[in-house]
């Protein structure tokens, strides 16, 4: 999450996987926060193109201008859109079929 | 202000604050830590990250996310920032952020990539470059030596070179005195007598006794995407379950 530059991130290797996405869907927990009370990192989204679940921390993610895009990491379908203008939050949520998202658990023993 | 029972809970984490610089660090050539005093911080957990704002004169805004690097201490809020060539916000933060100026600042977010203090098993950090900062911000918070009863942990840390190292006093003074595990991947040039050939992360440099996919670790990995997409395979190829490796993956700058 901190910026680190180009070379740095050769050290790692190759792009082998192909997808060459900067950042992954922990960067959408401030741009979500705005939309959300719990942490939507966490959540999980069902792909609409391929059906697999994943957390919505581990989509590959690109941008940030003009916003945020999240991909499936299995079949690289957009799952979800995030955009900030001025004056509203715009969330295109048009890839997911669910988002399962993980609440505290509410009983007494936890209290 | 009463602190509330989830840290950044709720409202309080979408607000933007004023954050004052009060402190610089120097980490390495490239990378500084900066202390920020933020009035009321609700607290966060290790691993969190913070979205921080900058508003030129004209109006113009730029946004990034940075990682935590350091437990919270009397609302002070450390950041570790690596410089990146034609990274606006970065550049600014390192080089043009005086002690007193202001920020805005907004978080803490995120809760996938976090270590919750408590957690029993033992913990495999894996670091590519300034990826190891949201990794500190665990190891800070785990504390003492394992005879207290704090969790195991291991660090593998991969850096170009070794005055790329952050940290390094601290890593070897944790490594000598709470028994955490330290082992430096040196990727083009190491120090002279270091066993371990240069070159990328390899699968050996992931296993140590006690710390195979059996002593079932969680992973955490950090760093660029290529990094972590590497790191991450070899720990499940290792045979780590895929759901213990989580991943926080940044690639020229955060947005």
């Amino acid at each position: 999450m901190t910026g680190i530059d180009e070379t740095d991130g050769a050290q790692g290797g190759h792009a082998t996987h192909g997808a060459g996405a900067a950042w992954d869907g922990n960067v959408m927990a401030g741009p979500l926060s705005e939309l959300f009370a719990l942490d939507v990192t966490a959540a999980v989204v069902r792909c609409r193109g391929c059906g697999r679940a994943a957390e919505v921390a581990t989509l590959r993610v690109y941008g940030p201008e003009p916003g945020l895009v999240g991909r499936c990491p299995g079949c690289d379908d957009v799952l979800l859109r995030v955009v900030r203008t001025p004056d509203a939050v715009w969330l295109d949520l048009g890839g997911v079929t669910s988002l399962r998202v993980p609440t505290p658990r509410n009983n007494a023993a936890s209290a | 202000m009463a602190r509330a029972a989830v840290p950044g809970g709720l409202s309080a984490r979408r607000a933007w604050r004023e954050a004052t610089l009060v402190e610089r660090r120097p980490e390495t050539d490239s990378a500084v830590t900066l202390v920020l005093d933020v009035p009321d911080w609700p607290g966060h957990l290790p691993g969190q990250h913070v979205d921080v704002r900058l508003t030129a004169p004209d109006g113009y805004t730029a946004t990034r996310s940075y990682s935590v690097s350091a437990p919270e201490q009397d609302d002070h809020v450390e950041l570790t920032v690596q410089r990146v060539p034609d990274g606006e916000v970065s550049s600014f933060l390192a080089d043009g952020l005086a002690v007193g100026d202001a920020v805005r600042l907004r978080g803490p977010v995120g809760g996938w990539f976090v270590w919750r203090p408590g957690q029993p098993e033992p913990v495999l950090l894996v670091a590519g470059g300034s990826g190891v900062v949201p990794l500190m911000s665990m190891l800070r918070a785990r504390g003492g030596p394992a005879a207290s009863g704090a969790p195991r942990f291991r660090l593998v840390y991969s850096v170009r070179e070794p005055d790329d190292v952050m940290y390094r006093a601290e890593l070897e003074a944790r490594a000598a005195n709470d028994g955490v595990g330290v082992h430096l991947v040196h990727t083009r040039r190491a120090p002279d007598g270091d066993p371990r050939p240069v070159g990328r992360l390899r699968a050996e440099d992931l296993v140590a006794p006690g710390w195979t996919a059996e002593d079932a670790p969680t992973c955490y990995v950090c760093g660029p995407t290529g990094f972590v997409e590497a790191a991450a395979d070899l720990l499940v190829g290792l045979g780590h379950a895929p759901d213990r490796v989580r991943t926080e993956r940044f690639g020229p700058s955060g947005p």
